[in-house]
């Protein structure tokens, strides 16, 4: 199951794991990225706070956490090839959490939903 | 400003599919394909920049040369028509009200070429300044025409850049010297053609009326040898080399001591506003200065993020900042207290939640490449 935020952040669930990153219409919006701000692994999501920050050269973006959790890995493949983002947004995620409450995800968006939503 | 103001080319940038964005109350292409194909376009070959949004300010008159000398930090009495100078408006506290091209056409015709987003701003302080007594209690004799909103005008960019105005727009500009400008005709319509730019680069900057920039632009885009560039990269190409940004390195609260642009501040010459307080604080030493920063991780310093010392003391804040394009690697303008702007000195800038070591360098990050 995969759903996505107001604020472009998707959640790819599987079993008790959410993969977050950010959608194709967001890596197309940002352009070029240049650096992703991670958190650290233990680090715990909080639904609707930063949890991070995706930076293209023209500017920074907050990332948003569509779902609480903790962080148990981070793509750290993404320190050196930030643009994989860019490439393959939806392969590309950038923390893997222990989600804490899946109830969060009904507040989503389904893949449908979304693409009525960026129209 | 209430309503988004269009330069005449923006149908042409909608068509291109850039990505607009609203800059100085127009709304202005920001990219046409990335950041970094335009910016290498220019460094490498040629692009063009829609700046129909810059601001125009004519003034001429018996007083004219005096007139811009008093409100302009460089000499234009010392300079030869034809001839343009980069330099400020200062106010009263030496702060930079904005920083501009002025041309000069002859000792009683100028024009001023200011900011966009000082355009309202300046017009006003100009027309005070006219209209304030001189020092012998007499008037400026002159006049002022604001020609923003009938003026357009493109910047063509880069190591090409001469062979593409003389071959696909047919002037002749390869007898234009570095900071001169000449009329030449477009169309049978009069133009302006000066050898300057905003990137660091060879270039020249190109005036007339919408029909004749709206001709040569597509002119450029038919030719295929000139890149479409957006205001993306005129701000990457202006910072890697070191050039200020009014609004990030410059402000009505930053001097041109403090922005290390003294050079360009004729002491020398008679009175103008703002000279007392530049000059005082010139043999004083300033207590800010903007400096360079290179940071060792790649995280991207911003504007507005808080620098500090290695005892975690706020001591400054970015004005500008970039992964570099052609140094791969993070770096920022900072406006720092002095005791910290020596070269080498060990500095940190706060980024979200945490903060990066970074040490003070050159301001010119990338070598220019003008043509003398």
């Amino acid at each position: 199951m995969i759903k996505f935020s107001e604020t472009h952040e998707y959640v790819r669930v599987e079993g008790e794991y959410g993969y977050i990153g950010i959608s194709d219409y967001a890596q197309k919006q940002l352009g070029n990225v240049v650096y992703v701000d991670m958190p650290e692994e233990g680090d715990e999501l909080e639904a609707g706070e930063d949890f991070g920050a995706i930076e293209s050269v023209k500017a920074a973006s907050d990332l948003i956490a569509p779902v609480s959790g903790e962080v148990v890995e981070v793509n750290t493949a993404l320190e050196s090839d930030p643009r994989a983002v860019n490439r393959d947004p939806m392969a590309n995620w950038i923390v893997k959490v222990r989600l804490s409450d899946p109830s969060q995800l009904d507040a989503l968006m389904s893949p449908e939903a979304y693409a009525e939503f960026i129209k | 400003m209430d309503e988004i103001l269009k330069t005449c080319l923006h149908d042409r940038h909608v068509a291109l599919g850039a990505l607009m964005s609203p800059f100085a109350g127009f709304d202005m292409p920001i990219q046409y394909s990335s950041i970094e194909e335009e910016h290498n376009a220019v460094r490498n070959a040629c692009g063009v920049f829609d700046v129909s949004h810059m601001g125009e300010i004519i003034v001429t008159g018996e007083d004219a040369t005096e007139f811009v000398n008093h409100i302009f930090t460089n000499d234009v009495s010392a300079a030869h028509d034809g001839q343009c100078l980069y330099g400020m408006m200062l106010n009263e506290r030496g702060g930079v009200v904005d920083d501009l091209l002025v041309y000069r056409f002859n000792a009683n015709r100028y024009l001023l070429v200011i900011n966009a987003s000082n355009i309202e701003k300046d017009e006003r302080w100009v027309q005070e300044q006219m209209n304030a007594p001189r020092s012998d209690g007499g008037f400026f004799r002159v006049d002022l025409e604001l020609v923003s909103e009938v003026t357009s005008e493109l910047a063509i960019q880069g190591p090409e850049a001469e062979r593409v105005v003389e071959e696909v727009l047919g002037i002749p500009c390869a007898d234009l010297t570095f900071y001169t400008f000449k009329e030449a005709v477009y169309g049978g319509q009069p133009i302006l053609i000066s050898r300057t730019g905003y990137t660091g680069e060879d270039g020249f900057e190109v005036y007339g009326r919408d029909e004749e920039i709206v001709a040569m632009w597509d002119a450029l885009m038919a030719s295929g040898r000139c890149a479409p560039c957006g205001l993306g990269c005129r701000d990457t190409l202006r910072f890697e080399v070191g050039l200020p940004l009014y609004g990030d390195e410059l402000t009505d609260d930053i001097t041109p001591v403090e922005a290390g642009l003294t050079m360009f501040v004729k002491l020398d010459k008679p009175a103008f506003v703002g000279r007392e307080p530049v000059a005082a604080q010139k043999a004083a030493g300033p207590e800010r200065k903007v400096v360079g920063l290179e940071l060792q991780d790649r995280a991207i310093p911003r504007h507005g993020y808080e620098v500090l010392d290695a005892d975690d003391n706020v001591v400054g804040h970015v004005t500008t900042g970039y992964h570099g394009l052609s140094v791969d690697k993070s770096i920022a303008m900072a406006l720092v207290d002095a005791r910290c702007a020596a070269l080498g000195t060990p500095l940190k800038v706060r980024i979200r939640r945490k903060t990066f070591p970074c040490v003070v360098v050159k301001k010119k990050f990338y070598k220019k490449s003008y043509k003398q």
